[in-house]
């Protein structure tokens, strides 16, 4: 059974703060389950189901939703790192097209500037002795690709440039003004070919969304988008052999595209995870955007700008530019897609007819274990 | 024995082997006695083929940069007064890849594909901290 169709996003919000230190973990819960309640025009007593990941601790999703005083009848706190929200809005649809549940909010809310000890895992006596940081994780990669492909420092450059241009609209992001390729480059070396300006931002704050069934998404006065398909996939590096120039991308993007009965040229806008630029570029290649190596290019042209690229990417900034709260940016990428299909995200970066939606989110570090979760969304009556 | 920082490493049933091999001056796998690939990061059975019993195997300790960055700001905090310092990931030659650093006098020498050797600065009695350093000039191809 497919879930094309069976399920919809009914409300989502973005946390508007980018530093909160004043206001718990739990507290972010409570305001990102009310904002996107709101927008959904749903009350809490609507909501049986609860996903969130494990960053809390304690029982996660229980834990979750006692605080809040959800009655839930279905719980999920999987965690693919930043990839978990994109995933559970997939777990939601299907867990509603199976009939465990009716509405479910998804809900990530963290405090990144916050310290929190590590747990204790198999890997660390392999790994965090070498002082790998995730910069430099995802360094590597790039260091890969670029020997491999040929990929150059300006390409990757332009993706920052491109989300920068669409930053510019967003009166929340946390870095606003447009950067030229030159600033780029001209920022300081964090770990080698990666500067500053390919990295992510560090913010507090959260997002939502909230996942109906067909019946009470027909019932809402608000324009629901609907889940046309889901994939998830996880890449470890068994026995050390990880090749460092793909990620689990390759798996979960071709799972979304076929529930959804689509191919990658059906896509008018892409929220595509973007912790650093090369992250991006790696994903375009993997979910089939451009042939493998051939991302330097492809973005090269100018092809994440909206509206004028042949595919606009992440129009609210995105991570390197507006948002990336508690170190997990998939959630705000299921919540521009929302936007751009309801027609909603600023004029200067909206597409124009946009119909079909892709939002992928990555986590974990690529070098040694990632998730990945790839949604395609669409209009209501795509 | 290089001047990086040494954090002691945890050792459990499954890594002890390992690390008491390391502080011996010897890089050792674990390998399937069944499938005969070899395991890593060390576990007591094998993630390939299921198999329930890993042998120990003696490897050279010689292999070639697969990737490498140079970690400038914002290290990892054991390694914040060592700055800038490389880490990598090395393919042995029996094509294991497993992350470590490159010890170099000068950071900008590593390049992918460079030949590079172990190397094994201890922590205590018990373990020692496998990195790589280039395999001297001359010396490329030699047992």
């Amino acid at each position: 059974m497919s879930l094309r169709g069976r399920a919809y996003i009914a409300g989502a919000y973005e946390h508007p703060d980018r530093r909160l230190p004043d206001r718990s973990t739990p507290q972010i819960f409570r305001d990102v389950a009310a904002g996107a309640l709101a927008d959904a025009g749903l009350d809490l007593g609507d909501i049986d189901a609860v996903f969130c990941d494990s960053n809390i601790g304690g029982l996660s999703s229980l834990t979750v939703s006692e605080y809040l005083g959800v009655r839930a009848r279905y719980l999920d706190s999987t965690d693919l790192g930043g990839s978990s929200y994109l995933a559970h809005v997939g777990h939601a649809a299907a867990a509603i097209a199976a009939g465990k549940c009716s509405a479910a909010l998804v809900l990530l809310a963290g405090r990144a500037n916050t310290p929190v000890r590590a747990p204790e895992l198999p890997e660390n006596g392999f790994e965090p002795i070498y002082g790998p940081t995730v910069v430099a994780e995802y360094a590597l990669v790039a260091a890969r690709h670029q020997y491999e492909f040929g990929t150059t420092a300006e390409q990757l450059a332009e993706i920052k440039v491109a989300a920068s241009q669409h930053a510019q609209y967003n009166p929340h992001a946390l870095l606003p003004d447009p950067v030229t390729v030159d600033d780029v480059l001209a920022s300081p070396v964090i770990a080698d070919p990666l500067h500053r300006l390919d990295c992510c931002v560090i913010t507090d704050g959260g997002g939502a969304v909230v996942v109906v069934s067909p019946e009470i998404a027909r019932s809402l006065p608000r324009t629901c988008v609907k889940v046309l398909g889901h994939g998830e996939a996880v890449k470890h590096a068994i026995n050390g052999g990880g090749d460092l120039t793909y990620s689990p991308a390759v798996w979960s993007g071709p799972a979304a595209f076929a529930e959804a009965g689509l191919t990658p040229g059906d896509v008018d806008y892409a929220s595509i995870y973007d912790s650093f630029t090369i992250t991006v570029l790696v994903a375009l290649e993997d979910l089939g955007f451009c042939p493998k190596g051939k991302g330097g290019a492809f973005v090269a042209d100018g092809a994440l700008r909206s509206p004028s690229g042949s595919l606009p990417f992440n129009t609210d900034g995105g991570g390197l530019c507006s948002n990336h709260p508690a170190f997990r940016g998939g959630m705000t990428k299921v919540i521009e897609a929302v936007r751009q299909l309801r027609g909603e995200a600023h004029p200067n970066v909206q597409v124009p007819d946009c119909q079909i939606a892709l939002a992928h989110g990555s986590g974990g570090s690529i070098t040694t274990r990632m998730g990945s979760a790839t949604l395609l969304l669409g209009v209501a009556d795509a | 024995m290089s001047a990086l920082p040494t954090p002691a490493p945890p050792v459990t049933p499954e890594t002890a082997p390992f690390w008491r091999a390391a502080a011996g001056g010897e890089l050792t796998l674990p390998r399937c006695t069944r499938c005969a690939r070899f395991v890593w990061y060390p576990r007591e059975f094998c993630p390939h083929c299921g198999g329930g019993e890993v042998s120990w195997q003696p490897v050279s300790g010689r292999g070639q940069i697969y990737s490498v960055t140079v970690v400038r700001r914002a290290p990892h905090p054991a390694y914040a007064d060592a700055v800038p310092y490389c880490v990598a990931v090395v393919e042995l030659d029996e094509g294991v890849r497993l992350l470590t650093n490159i010890v170099s006098s000068e950071l900008d020498a590593p390049a992918i594909g460079q030949p590079v050797e172990a190397i094994f600065d201890p922590v205590d009695d018990e373990r020692a901290i496998v990195r790589f350093r280039p395999v001297p000039i001359g010396r490329e191809g030699a047992s």
